[in-house]
Formats: C-alpha cells, structure tokens, sequence
C-alpha cells in the first residue's frame, strides 16, 4: 500500500472523485449530443469521437445526485473499460495528482447506497476526501441491459 | 535463418489448412467415386506436399504420419488397394491428426505431446503386408520444398493434372504450376482489411459531410471537387468492399466431411450437391453463417432424411439427397438447404406444441402446415424422439434463426410430408455500409436500412385526417385495400410529439417478419449509404435500435430496428416464447375482424360454394379413369397415398355429376396428416372478402350463405362433410407418420 498511483481528478458539485490516469482516454469539452429514447436516465447521449460513436454517461445520475441543470454545460472524461470507450459526464475537471498510498484508506462501513457499490476507496488529502471511482462498476449500470425505461414499457 | 524457417513455417500453416479442408472433400468424394483418377493425384499430391514440408521443417510426427497415408494412397492408385469406407475413415482420421498438429504448431511451434501412432498403424494395418513405395517421389519433392506449399494449393484443387498422370508426376507437376499461379494473387492479413474497411466507412462519412456542404456552397469548383470525391469514395468503396468477400464455398468445404460422418453414424446414404459454391458474400457474413449453417446441415441429415430401409419402404431411393444452393437475389444472399427426405412431422410437431402448451389446441388445429412448420424455430421445441449424438437436445433451430436474425437476415422452412424440407436463409450482403433511409421524429434523426423499406405514403390534409382509422388503441391505415397497422414512432420511443401534426401524415411502410406494417414519423429527410456503428453493452437492452451511425454534419444518429420496434409494438410478437400464441390471437381477430381468403368454387350445374383458403391443402386435377373403388367409396392413388372422394354434387346436391368433364377438379384437404380430396366441377375464383354470414345453415353439409361478389354463396362445412362420409376421420389421427 505504499506505492503511489496516479488518479485524473474532477468534481461533481463539492465532491471530488480520481479515476486511474491510465484507463483516461481525453478530456474533452461539452460535445453535442444525440438522445437516446427509452434508455435509463443515466445514459445522456451519443457523441462522435471522431468518427467513434461513444456512450455519454451523465455521472450525477449514475451516482444519484441531483441534476446540474443546463447553464453550465458538462465536461467529458473519455474512459477506455473492458466495455470498450465510454464517457462520463461530470462537472469540472480537476488536476493528476500522485497519491501517496499511505494515504489511502477503504470507505467507511457507513458509507451506503450507490457510493458503497462504486467507490473502493478515498484518499485523505489536505482539507479534502478524494473518493476513487471503479470504472467498471460505474458502467455496468445497476442490472445490466435492461434500463427500466424498457422494462416499464414492455410491461405495459 | 530462424525467421526464414519462421516464415516457412508461417507459410506452410496457411497452405495446408487449405489443403486439408480440400483433403476432406476430395477423400468424401472420391468415396463416392473411387476410381477416379484426377481426385485420387489430387489427393495424393497434397498428402505428399504436406510431407515434404515437414521433413524440410524437421517434423517428425508429421512426416511419419503423412508417409503413411501417401503409401496407401500410392497403393490406391496402383490398384493394389481398393477404396472402402473403413480406409477412407481412416485417411479422414489421419486428416483431423495432422490437423491437430497444425493447430499446435500454430499455438505453440512444436508439434505437440499427442500421440498419433494409433492413427499411423491402423492406416498401415488396411491391407497389411504392404511394402510403401512412394519413396521414391519423396526424394524427388524434397528437392524443391519451398516451393510445394506455395504451388499446391493454387493447382491442386483448379486444376489437376492430366488423368493418366504417371506416378512420379505431382513433384514436376508442381513445380510448372509454381511459377505461373503465385505471381496473380497474394495473402493479405484480415485485420489489415479489417482495418482499410473501417477506413472507408469513414471516408463515407467524410464524403457525406462535404457534399452537404456543397450543397450549401456557392463555389463550383468546390462543388465539382466534392462531387468527383462522391463518385471516387463510392468506386473506392465497392472495390474495398470486394476485396472483403469470400465465395459461399469457405464454410460449404467442410459439409461435404460432416455430411460423411454423420451418415455414417445414423446410418445413412446422403450424398450432398453444393451448387452456387462461389456466391461471394462479406467475410464478417461468412464467419456468421458458418454455425447457423452447420447447424441446418446437421439437422437435415439427422432428422429431415429417413433410413435406407424407411426410404426404400416409401418408394425412394435409397440414398438421400442434400442439396446447399447459393445464389443472389436483390441486393440479398440466398442460401437453400433441402432435403429430400421425410419432411417435418407436422402432425408430431403440432401435437408437440399443444403439448407444452404453445398453442391452444383448437388453434393447432387450424394452423396451415406452413405455420405449423414455423413452430420449430421456437426455442427448446425439438420432437426428436431420441436424443442422438447429433441433434435432438431442443437447441437448434431457434439459434439458427437468432443467429441469421442478428445479421439482418430471415429464415424460413418449407416443408412436404414425404417429399423433403427446404430451409431458405436470406441474408444481406455486406453489414458494415448499408443503404438507409432517414427520418426525423420528435427532433431526433433516425436511420431504417432500406432492406426493410417497401414503400413511403404521404398524407396530406384531409387525407391526413381521414386516412387512419382506429380500432379501439390500434391505428390502421387502408393501403391498396389491405389494412396496415400503423405504429407512432415518436409514441413507440416516448418523443414529445409535434404541435402541427394533422395535416401530413408520413408512413413508412416496413416489412419486419412475414408481416407489413406503416411507421409514422414526422419527417422522411432522404436516403443515405451509412456506416453500421454497434451499440455499448449499456445500451444493448433496448431493442428498438440497431446501432448507431454519423450523419453528414457529425452527429450521431440511431438505426433503428425494424423488427424490434415491431415486436415492441405487437406488429409481430414480442418474444418468441410467447409469439405464437398471440400471433394466433391476432389472426384470429384479424380473421373474425376483417378479412378471409376464400376458395370459390361451383358443384354441380349452378351452385356457388366457398371455403376459407386456409382449409385447401391443394388443387389438383385428376383423370376420372383413375377412380378406384375401396371400401364402397370412390378413392384415386395420391401421393403413395390412397385419396378417399367426396363427390360434392352427387353427395351434398345429389345432382348428377355434369358430364363431359375430362378431369375432376380436386380439391385437397388436408387435417391431422389425413387427406380426402373434395371434387368439385370448376374452380371459380380466389377473394378476400368480409363474410358476412347472412343466413344460419339451412342445409346439411353447409355452415351458412354470404354474400360474395355479389352473390350468394353456400359456405361449405367441410367438417361435417367429412365426418358425415367418415365419421371416424377425425380420431383416427394416430395412423399418421
């Protein structure tokens, strides 16, 4: 636990999460979206990454906090997962940071909800709690596959 | 020197898997055939080379294995042995050996720790006491190694040499052949063309781009400049798209060994025909067909083509007949697999579905043998009594349907009881660039491959209005008479709806399935060559979407999927598990709704007849000195099959029969695998009317008259026709195949 990692930072509201420097793809800014009817909240849009059509996840959905609303228009942090590119949709970008692993602790037992199932750990910084994303559990997306957009319908 | 052997090595793999799957098909065909002279240098040729390879490259195993089968292969040409099945098993076994040691070679450059010496001692065991004599070739071969992998496969299978070939030929032979065929053609990695052809789908995207700006541009040299980047794009397309496309013939190699085998293991005669063999369809459609095909192939020969002694009972003979044809129709890919076999046991089948409860029985009994056929792609509905090695385990047909449904392409069976089953697959020609049409809904775009596409409707104003009726929830449209149900795409997808939408109306007519059905969208924009994009796993749940694709100015628009908003929206059924069931409820609310195709007919000198079309296996014309007489009743030999009559005039009118008629007119009517042939004096007309029964029956042997065409038209009761001429007709249904 005493090597350091690297971690893309960036914020959601007051939040700040790291994700592993080497699964980032790009940062890019806002690009115009195509919705996507029926698919759960979660998912946004589509964006062309040149020429690469990739799945813009709106993070704050994902992680159930409320909305941003349009005046400030979201930031794309480009992932590559076993699922192939993905984005993720957060508020402002932050720095790289290397972190000291004796920083480093696993959440707290109290920690609940969608938080515990996504975040493997934080990072005591100074004034402040860095909280690690797992990149392959925040896309699986709660049950895989069948966003409930389409299962209400099919029901109905 | 290591990586001269390296290459060599890499080479001589590729050769030979081509070489082998060559093997395979010449050792079935020369089984067939044993005194043929071309296959047998064929066969022995590629033997040899593949031994001289190997003992260029220092493989040991190889060589021995390989120098057997070349001796008894030599003793086979010299006559001193002859060609059974259990040498040609054996020379097929010595064939999957080197296979294997291939693979390992491939996997980790040694031959492996399996043991072939089985193999080699059993083949050298088929007319023991022989002493090998092919040395001498080897020695000759050897001499020119390299340049055997490469010759090989180019001559062998175009072009053997001549039939008298004396037996020292293959090495000299080759050696011509070498230097003419290598130059014209070269191996190009796949994921290199992989890769060029991603390229040009976005080149596609890029040219669709510029010419929408064009379009807007007042310049005309750009304009000009755009459009000769148009037609380069597109020739440049096509011609990638070629270099991407594999005869039929890749995946068809193989049947001809599976086909031999698993007639041997039921126990069968089947010889199999493969016509159409270089049909040229897209490498990532060839890697798809390959299981769904195998699959059907299997099937046949298990199921669809009965025993020697079952075909020799029915009058065929004895050895079955399979026939794969690939030809292009339409933009589109038809592959048919038929048998001549015993055809699907409908009556098994439809037992087997009220059985587990698919359909309700009293539906089944309805069911047209066709809709029965299609039972089988349900998933786990197998009615092999045994479980074999081979099939019978209730996976099968349904994933071969899946399977084709996934790349765009449809199945469908047709089936005769005692003359064969013919299972026909359609399937697109290429899926990475397809022709598509798009629309505008709720301000999205959206794209419809055009295979789908039939026509395009625009309503506008009253029409608009007036056009699509309503059937309590579902919205019809009247096209050419016919109703077609009208989906809302901006409904089905939950898009907020226009303010200003009564006054046109744009209905895509689509075909998803068998069935055909109009989308409504807010706006048709134009047709466009798209780049097929998949989806994330995230997004695979819904089935409303294709994939996805990039639209002239860059952004993203979604494929739609024709079949899966059908499903969704209850045009077709939604799963498979259920879909029978409510396709039955459909069709007979449609029936008991609207409309009902009708046979009409005239009995005796004037009365008009109908049945409902569904009822009428076939029409067939009989010659009225075929008449026999069994049981008291007039009967005429059908099919290998005695066909009982019911004179309808005489029975039902008691009329005499008009004379003068050279043939009876017969219709054929066809219930629980039993048939009886109704005579009538002359087939009127086909019409889909609205029956409207007028009056209840009034006679025996008819449920009612209606109107049609304007006149009154008796509805025969075909049931109580029959019953009342055999009344056990209807529960003697166990005496069926």
């Amino acid at each position: 636990m005493t090597d350091t990692r690297q971690l893309c930072t960036f914020a959601l509201g007051s939040l700040l999460f790291g994700v592993e420097v080497v699964n980032v793809q790009e940062v890019i800014r806002c690009q115009e979206m195509t919705k996507i009817p029926l698919a759960s909240a979660m998912v946004r849009g589509l964006i062309n990454l040149r020429g690469q059509i990739v799945t813009a996840i709106d993070l704050r959905a994902r992680l159930e906090l409320p909305g941003l609303g349009d005046e400030q228009p979201p930031m794309n942090v480009v992932l590559r997962t076993s699922e192939g590119v993905v984005s993720l949709l957060v508020d402002e970008i932050g720095d790289v940071l290397e972190l000291d692993g004796s920083d480093f602790e696993r959440p707290p037992e109290t920690l609940s909800g969608v938080f515990r199932d996504v975040v493997p750990g934080v990072y005591k910084l100074e004034g402040r709690l860095l909280l690690v994303l797992d990149v392959e559990r925040i896309i699986a997306l709660g049950a895989p596959g069948e966003p409930s957009g389409v299962a209400a319908t099919v029901a109905a | 020197m290591a990586s001269d052997d390296d290459d060599v090595m890499r080479e001589f793999l590729i050769e030979s898997r081509d070489n082998l799957n060559q093997l395979d098909r010449d050792l079935v065909a020369l089984e067939q055939n044993p005194r043929d002279p071309k296959l047998l240098g064929a066969i022995f040729r590629c033997v040899h080379t593949i031994k001289g390879t190997a003992g260029f490259l220092g493989l040991v195993k190889l060589e021995s294995l390989t120098h057997v089968g070349e001796s008894q292969l030599s003793r086979l040409r010299d006559g001193g042995l002859s060609l059974d099945t259990e040498l040609t098993s054996k020379l097929l076994a010595m064939v999957d050996a080197i296979r294997r040691i291939l693979a390992s070679l491939e996997a980790n450059g040694s031959e492996g720790g399996e043991d072939f010496s089985n193999v080699v001692h059993e083949l050298s065991q088929v007319g023991a006491g022989s002493t090998p004599r092919a040395a001498a070739a080897s020695t000759r071969a050897s001499v020119t190694p390299e340049l055997l992998p490469r010759a090989a496969p180019a001559h062998a299978p175009a072009a053997p040499v001549a039939p008298d070939a004396p037996l020292a030929a293959p090495a000299e032979a080759l050696g011509k052949a070498a230097a003419g065929v290598a130059d014209t053609a070269i191996r190009v990695d796949v994921a290199l063309l992989d890769r060029v052809m991603n390229l040009v789908g976005e080149l596609v995207l890029a040219r669709n781009q510029i010419i929408q700006y064009g379009l807007s541009s007042k310049d005309a040299g750009f304009v000009n400049a755009s459009q000769r980047l148009n037609l380069l794009t597109t020739e440049l397309q096509a011609g990638v798209m070629k270099t991407r496309m594999q005869p039929i013939g890749n995946v068809w190699n193989r049947f001809p060994r599976i086909v031999r085998d698993l007639a041997n293991v039921c126990g069968k005669q089947v010889t199999l025909e493969l016509d159409g063999t270089e049909t040229e369809l897209d490498r990532s459609i060839i890697e798809a067909i390959k299981d769904p095909l195998t699959h059907a192939v299997r099937n046949a020969v298990d199921h669809g083509i009965e025993t020697q002694a079952a075909r020799l009972a029915a009058g065929k003979s004895a050895t079955g007949h399979l026939l794969l044809r690939a030809y292009h129709e339409g933009g589109q890919v038809n592959i048919e697999v038929s048998d001549d076999g015993g055809g699907l046991p409908v009556e098994k089948i439809r037992a087997r579905a009220v059985e587990r409860g698919v359909v309700t029985a009293e539906r089944a009994a309805r069911m047209s043998e066709r809709e029965v056929a299609h039972l089988i792609f349900l998933p786990g509905f197998s009615t092999a009594e045994q479980v074999t090695n081979v099939s019978g385990r209730g996976v099968g047909m349904d994933v071969v349907k899946t399977n084709i449904e996934k790349i765009g392409g449809t199945v469908d069976i047709s089936s005769r009881v005692g003359v064969g089953t013919t299972l026909k697959i359609k399937i697109p020609l290429t899926l990475a660039i397809i022709p598509a049409l798009v629309v505008t809904s709720g301000g999205e775009r959206f794209a419809i491959p055009q295979v789908s596409l039939l026509e395009l409707v625009r309503l506008e104003g009253a029409q608009a209005r007036r056009g699509v009726e309503s059937l309590q929830d579902t919205h019809v449209y009247r096209l050419r008479g016919n109703l077609l149900p009208l989906v809302f795409l901006n409904r089905a997808l939950r898009l907020p709806s226009p303010e200003v939408g009564e006054d046109v109306c744009n209905i895509v007519v689509l075909q998803a399935d068998d069935r055909q059905f109009g989308l409504v969208v807010d706006g048709i924009n134009d047709t466009e060559e798209i780049v097929v994009k998949p989806l994330g796993k995230e997004l695979k749940g819904i089935s409303s979407f294709a994939g996805a694709t990039i639209m002239g100015d860059g952004r993203v628009a979604l494929i739609l999927d024709v079949l899966g908003i059908a499903q969704r929206a209850n045009v077709v059924s939604p799963t498979r598990d259920r879909a029978l069931v409510e396709k039955t409820q459909q069709q007979q609310q449609q029936q008991a709704d609207t409309r009902e195709a009708l046979l009409l007919f005239r009995v005796g000198a004037s009365t008009r007849m109908a049945i409902p079309l569904s009822m009428v296996a076939r029409l067939e014309e009989i010659a009225p000195e075929k008449i026999e007489r069994a049981a008291g009743r007039e009967v005429v030999q059908y099919r290998g099959a005695i066909l009982p009559l019911v004179m309808l005039s005489r029975d039902l009118l008691r009329e005499p029969r008009v004379a003068g008629a050279d043939t009876l007119l017969v219709i054929v009517y066809s219930e629980m695998g039993r048939s009886v042939g109704i005579v009538v004096e002359q087939i009127l007309d086909i019409v889909e009317e609205t029956v409207t029964v007028r009056s209840r029956a009034s006679r025996e042997g008819v449920t009612g008259s209606a109107v049609v065409q304007g006149r009154v038209t008796d509805l025969l009761d075909v049931h109580g026709v029959i019953r009342r001429f055999d009344a056990s007709f209807f529960e003697r249904n166990d005496t069926a195949a």
